[in-house]
């Protein structure tokens, strides 16, 4: 479909039209700052992400009271849609009665009402947040899955060998879990990348597009003007970069063990 | 002395966390239960004051929200279970035997994952209208049901391959067949998994928006996030009947998650002992 000229409200005009729909796509400045947006978006909201998720992982990696609730409480944004997330997101940092700007401005952090989602330069900070927010979840789970499964006694033969707690984490917990890190990170990206809910709910990829990932670029394509050609010459795009990048992570991290959860 | 200074750091940034992630869940709360004026008024009260249901009453009266959670309800069972019996079995397959182009099927899943789902949504419209399926809900379960069946093949197979053949190959002396090994011995050991499967595959069909925008358009068959999208568009300004909607879209899956994140947790642990 990316080589035909292909409009749902004109179905009966699908042709074979070679690469114009890539030449159209690359020559719109639009695509280039969803590309940009999208290396920003995937780079922080990961980032983030993994290392929160981590610490938590870590802080409720052992028994005591309450912790099956505690665990729920902190991981049901796992459960919530990203654009049910988008809404509630876009309510807190609304500028003129959002909670977000009220807070900041009690705790005396800001002096004036930031337009989280109206303002161009602040706009793409807004939604990396929530989507951090979204996603500590599922590190904190899976990782938290990984820790409970190293056996115990390997901590045991490490301490008698006299590791401190700083050693205990790199050189036992560590490597154990290092596949299902490979694993999370790897898949992550990849619905990191391709997910466009939470900005859909969030801005819609505005304020003049400045919050346009690939994915919520191909998805206004599609839902405005129904524009399947051109949706699905990035969607292509998108595919070759995943695949670059699954490639070269997998060399890099030589991991042939990714799918074990 | 050091070790507790320790300690209370850690309270200390587990309750940061937790006021972090629970806020904006206590935020759209607050802001439902309260009548319209004190949601736009300033300074903002962090609780309501005048505590009223009344966005509750008027986002039945102006919608027909009973309709949209029937429907997604329905869809969202049906297809979940629907799920469970294909991927169970294909799961059992993929863990007990080893065929031609065994890997093959399994990194297939893995490529399914890497799509973007939204970019098939166009020939499948034309598959679904060809069917007379558009603007039906058997055309949404069967979108979600072969949608989730790699992902959860994949987590069962992690299951099966966590519980022990002997334990069926007692069970074929005793006298049962395969099948029956399978049904009364191996499926109540996987229960967890099992379950932990079906509220992953209920929650990601519960919140599933855009193949639902494209297929159903009809008020009757609307599922809750195709609702609260039109909403969106319809009544921008009306944050009160707004987080309404969104407190009755997002309880039931919060609640099923708190309710079995034990059990998904305990699931992956067992998924990722196996060899």
């Amino acid at each position: 479909m990316a080589f035909q000229d292909y409009k749902l409200f004109d179905l009966s005009n699908v042709r074979f039209v070679g690469f114009k729909n890539f030449e159209d796509v690359l020559k719109d400045p639009k695509f280039i700052g969803a590309l940009v947006n999208s290396l920003y978006w995937v780079f922080f909201s990961l980032f983030f992400q993994f290392l929160l998720g981590l610490a938590l992982a870590l802080l409720l990696n052992k028994a005591f009271r309450g912790r099956g609730v505690l665990q729920g409480l902190l991981f049901y944004p796992w459960a919530l849609s990203g654009f049910l997330i988008g809404l509630i997101w876009k309510w807190m940092f609304n500028s003129q009665i959002g909670v977000v700007n009220d807070l900041l401005m009690k705790a005396g952090i800001i002096d004036e009402r930031i337009g989280f989602l109206s303002d161009p330069n602040w706009s793409m900070f807004s939604v990396i947040v929530a989507n951090v927010w979204y996603g500590i979840a599922f590190f904190a789970i899976m990782l938290l899955a990984a820790l409970q499964s190293v056996p115990s006694d390997l901590y045991e033969a490490a301490e008698m060998d006299g590791a401190n707690k700083f050693t205990r984490f790199s050189n036992v917990t560590l490597p154990y879990i290092m596949p299902t890190v490979i694993t999370t990170t790897l898949l992550r990206v990849i619905w990191i990348f391709n997910d466009p809910t939470i900005i859909y709910g969030l801005t819609n990829g505005g304020p003049a597009g400045s919050t346009h990932i690939l994915s919520s670029f191909m998805l206004d394509k599609i839902i405005n003007g129904g524009d399947y050609g051109s949706a699905s010459a990035v969607g292509v795009i998108m595919i070759v970069i995943l695949l670059l990048y699954t490639i070269f992570y997998l060399s890099a991290t030589k991991s042939e063990k990714v799918g074990d959860f | 002395m050091r070790l507790s200074i320790l300690g209370i750091g850690k309270k200390i940034s587990l309750l940061l966390y937790l006021v972090f992630m629970i806020f904006p869940l206590y935020w759209i709360v607050v802001t439902s239960l309260k009548p319209q004026d004190e949601i736009f008024s300033y300074p903002i009260k962090y609780w309501p004051v005048h505590l009223t249901f009344q966005n509750y009453v008027s986002i039945f009266k102006i919608s027909k929200f009973h309709i949209y959670i029937a429907n997604s309800l329905l869809i969202a069972t049906l297809s979940a279970l629907i799920v469970l019996a294909i991927s169970l079995l294909g799961a059992y397959v993929l863990a007990r035997f080893q065929f031609r182009g065994h890997k093959q099927v399994l990194i297939s899943f893995f490529l399914t994952q890497m799509l973007p789902g939204f970019i098939s949504l166009a020939p499948l419209y034309l598959l679904m209208s060809h069917l007379h399926l558009i603007n039906t809900r058997v055309s949404l379960i069967v979108m979600y049901t072969v949608s989730l069946i790699p992902f959860s093949t994949i987590i069962l197979r992690g299951f099966f391959q966590r519980i022990p053949v002997s334990l069926e190959e007692a069970a074929t002396i005793d006298g049962c067949t395969r099948f029956s090994a399978l049904w009364r011995i191996i499926i109540p050991v996987m229960l967890p998994g099992i379950g932990s499967t079906f509220i992953f595959a209920f929650i990601q069909n519960w919140n599933e928006l855009f193949t639902a925008v494209m297929f159903v358009d009809d008020e009757s068959l609307k599922t809750l996030p195709v609702a609260m999208n039109s909403f969106v568009m319809k009544f921008d300004i009306d944050w009160g009947a707004m987080s309404a909607g969104t407190v009755l879209s997002v309880f039931p899956t919060v609640f099923l998650f708190i309710l079995a994140q034990k059990f998904i947790v305990q699931g992956l642990t067992q998924g990722a002992e196996k060899g």
